[in-house]
């Protein structure tokens, strides 16, 4: 398939994998332990398990699976918001599909539309403006979520309904921004990581400029990365071969896509309709300063938080998941303590085995389960031992 | 009684209300207009609350009976390449099938929401024997509900079916051996593609049919070149990655398919691609996985692949020992991964 197939090209894999190879003798600190290399956005967790990259690669790359899946750092008491609006008899409410499934702390949004709810899943923030147009008489809530990859569509479907005039219609604004949070990994003690692969679609709208503080500030390489099998793999590459060199900045790889200065008027359609939240909570990470945006006063009659009363609670993620660490590449996904016995896709209790986009998700479906568990079993053996 | 012993009634509404469901005049209206008259055999014609079967008839066929059900909620009713009607045939006369059996007698079941049109109804019972007829099959009995608006969505079908298996054909899903050869009859993920593109939600347009068809023939093909078959599945909801799954599970054996000799058409890999979608996990209604003992695998795709049903047969891949329980997917790419269950619904109501 044109396009597509270029960019999945068995071949250049394997003269990518030579590349990645030949920069072992330069790299000298890999004799002290693995290069851990993060890839922040979900997107290319996936790709990186779909086309099973990691067992293409030597051992001394360890991949570390970041919090980029908006859907996975979801905490349990935005879902249980959701859930309150949803079973509102007033209120359509509308999410993308794969947030019907994460677990509140008593249901989820699947849960609560069996018991009733009138929950639609949507393709678009444009679908339910226009839910809204043919239901003048019911509330329609649109679940905004995503990180600046989804924010501009949302801003421009705001500023629609407020041109209409279309008072039944409102945000539930879950946004969360990518800049804090990389941060908030970076200050973490104790953070390992070499080297980054930034979010490709994040980067296509914010452009290169704000990813500068992880190679200036923090002397980590960083390359925008995109989300073809071929884009991670000479990604990874240009990563180490920066670590080779010596130097620490923000490479582009995704030009095909992604402009310097990034996207101008989705970033108007932003600074015009949402400002920086104090903090934001995080699943798995916990609160996060500056890490969420909500509506700005001006456009109140569409900020669902502001319109209807929510509960508001803080749940406190349970106590034996280690998506924290897992995140930070202290542990892998599998040596968690709940990995793929009371933590798995069906009955998730931490962020990463939420959506497939996850990392723990990831190893599950895409990884040798019994393998995996019986690596764990035998480490736990020998450090009690 | 003969068929022609008693005067048809004849139906004159243009849709459906409860009264046709009442047991009343209206119903027997509906039944001999819309049902008796089309599915006509003598079997069904004398309304009686069973079919009756002469034993030593079907005995000839082979020693075991083999007896099924599906009921179909698609959405929506008419879609590229077939209907709920041909869809509830075809369904079951493939459970059978793959059973090793030959399909001879359907129920069909109707639960149809009051408000129907007539005209709708038609269509899908005329699907219904026409595929009753190339499967050679006959529905022999029946039952029809008429629920309250909003009880039921349009239409919902069920069929049961029996059939019988020919003595010497002993297929099961945990005889899967290492060395063996997995084979599909053609592309994957048509049906699936084709009710996501009819549903129109996304606004993709495309020419992409459901693959719904019978596969008895096909299948009865297969099993005169190797009786000694392991085991054959038609990839329904949940798709090609269920099946292996189901194979490797109940047999202990690792299967490992090649991407790449996997065959999926142009418009559902982009799609595929477009959406998010697998068409490893996309529904199929007339796809069938089989294991063959490895020295007869070119054999029978030698056959299939003269057979219409089995045109674009493929080798896919192979069984081996371990690990024991797995389906491995040698990406096109070069690398491995492993292919587990679906978990939760692709897509809803689906077939």
């Amino acid at each position: 398939m044109k396009y597509v197939d270029e960019f999945r090209d068995p071949e250049k894999a394997k003269v990518l994998i030579a590349k990645i190879n030949a920069l072992y003798e330069q790299i000298p600190q890999i004799a002290i332990r693995p290069l851990q290399l993060m890839e922040f956005c979900g997107g290319h967790t996936h790709t990186i398990f779909r086309y099973g990259i990691e067992p293409m690669l030597p051992d001394w790359i360890e991949l570390i699976h970041g919090p980029g899946c908006p859907v996975c750092v979801l905490p349990m008491g935005r879902v249980d918001d959701c859930v309150a609006l949803a079973e509102r008899p007033d209120v359509i409410f509308t999410t993308f599909g794969d947030a019907m499934r994460v677990p509140g702390s008593k249901k989820s949004l699947l849960q609560a539309k069996a018991e009733g709810a009138d929950i639609r899943m949507v393709y678009s923030p444009l679908d339910s403006l226009e839910l809204a147009r043919k239901n003048p008489d019911r509330q329609v809530i649109f679940f905004a979520l995503g990180f600046e990859t989804t924010m501009p569509s949302t801003a421009l479907t705001v500023l629609q309904a407020k041109n209409e005039g279309l008072d039944n219609f409102s945000l539930f604004c879950n946004h969360i921004t990518t800049v804090p949070t990389i941060k908030a990994i970076l200050d973490s003690p104790d953070m390992k990581i070499d080297g980054f692969l930034a979010p490709g679609h994040v980067s296509m709208v914010v452009g290169e400029q704000p990813f500068h503080f992880v190679s200036d500030a923090y002397d980590k390489p960083i390359v925008i990365t995109g989300f073809e099998p071929l884009d991670i793999l000479q990604s990874i590459w240009m990563v180490l071969k920066q670590i080779a060199e010596n130097r620490c900045e923000v490479e582009n790889q995704y030009a095909r896509i992604v402009p310097p200065a990034g996207n101008e008027p989705g970033l108007k359609a932003i600074e015009k309709v949402f400002e920086i939240r104090e903090f934001f909570e995080w699943r798995g990470l916990g609160s996060i300063d500056h890490s969420g945006v909500k509506m700005r006063n001006e456009f109140a009659r569409f900020d669902a938080e502001q319109k209807f009363s929510i509960p508001n609670l803080k749940i406190a993620d349970p106590k034996s998941c280690q998506c924290g660490e897992v995140l930070k590449g202290v542990i892998r996904p599998w040596e968690c303590k709940v990995f793929g016995g009371s933590c798995t896709p069906e009955t998730p209790m931490g962020a990463l085995m939420v959506s497939t986009e996850g990392a723990c998700a990831a190893y599950y479906n895409f990884g040798n389960l019994p393998e995996l568990l019986s690596k764990r079993d035998q480490q736990n053996k020998e450090n009690t031992a | 009684m003969s068929t022609s012993s008693r005067v048809r009634r004849t139906l004159s509404s243009e849709i459906i209300t409860l009264a046709h469901g009442s047991g009343g005049k209206a119903m027997r209206d509906l039944i001999d207009d819309v049902f008796v008259s089309v599915f006509d055999n003598d079997y069904l014609s004398p309304l009686e609350d069973q079919a009756r079967f002469d034993l030593s008839a079907l005995s000839a066929y082979g020693d075991r009976l083999a007896f099924t059900t599906d009921s179909y909620v698609v959405d929506p009713l008419f879609f590229p390449g077939g209907d709920i009607g041909k869809l509830a045939v075809t369904g079951t006369v493939n459970d059978l099938a793959v059973g090793g059996a030959k399909p001879l007698y359907l129920t069909c079941s109707m639960i149809i929401e009051e408000g129907l049109a007539v005209s709708e109804l038609r269509r899908v019972v005329h699907s219904m024997k026409i595929a009753a007829d190339e499967a050679g099959v006959v529905i022999v009995t029946g039952d029809t509900k008429v629920v309250q608006r909003g009880a039921a969505d349009k239409l919902f079908i069920n069929t049961a079916g029996v059939g019988v298996i020919a003595s010497g054909i002993n297929m099961s899903t945990n005889s899967a051996q290492p060395g063996d050869a997995v084979i599909i009859n053609g592309y994957v993920g048509d049906h699936g593609a084709a009710i996501v593109d009819a549903r129109g939600e996304m606004a993709l347009e495309n020419s992409i049919e459901s693959d719904c068809q019978t596969l008895n023939e096909l299948i009865d093909a297969m099993l005169k070149i190797c009786p000694q078959a392991r085991c054959i599945r038609d990839a329904t909801r949940g798709g090609v990655a269920t099946v292996l799954n189901e194979f490797a599970e109940a047999s202990s054996v690792a299967i490992t398919i090649n991407e790449t000799s996997v065959p999926v058409r142009h418009e559902v890999r982009g799609m595929c691609e477009i959406l998010g979608l697998d068409p490893l996990y996309l529904a199929n209604e007339g796809k069938l996985l089989a294991i063959i003992p490895g020295d007869r695998a070119d054999e029978v795709l030698k056959g299939m692949l003269q057979h219409p049903a089995g045109q674009h047969s493929a080798i896919i891949g192979y069984v081996s020992e371990q690990p024991a329980g797995r389906v491995i997917l040698q990406t096109g790419f070069g690398g491995n991964r492993i292919i587990d269950m679906l978990v939760g619904e692709q897509l809803p109501r689906i077939c």
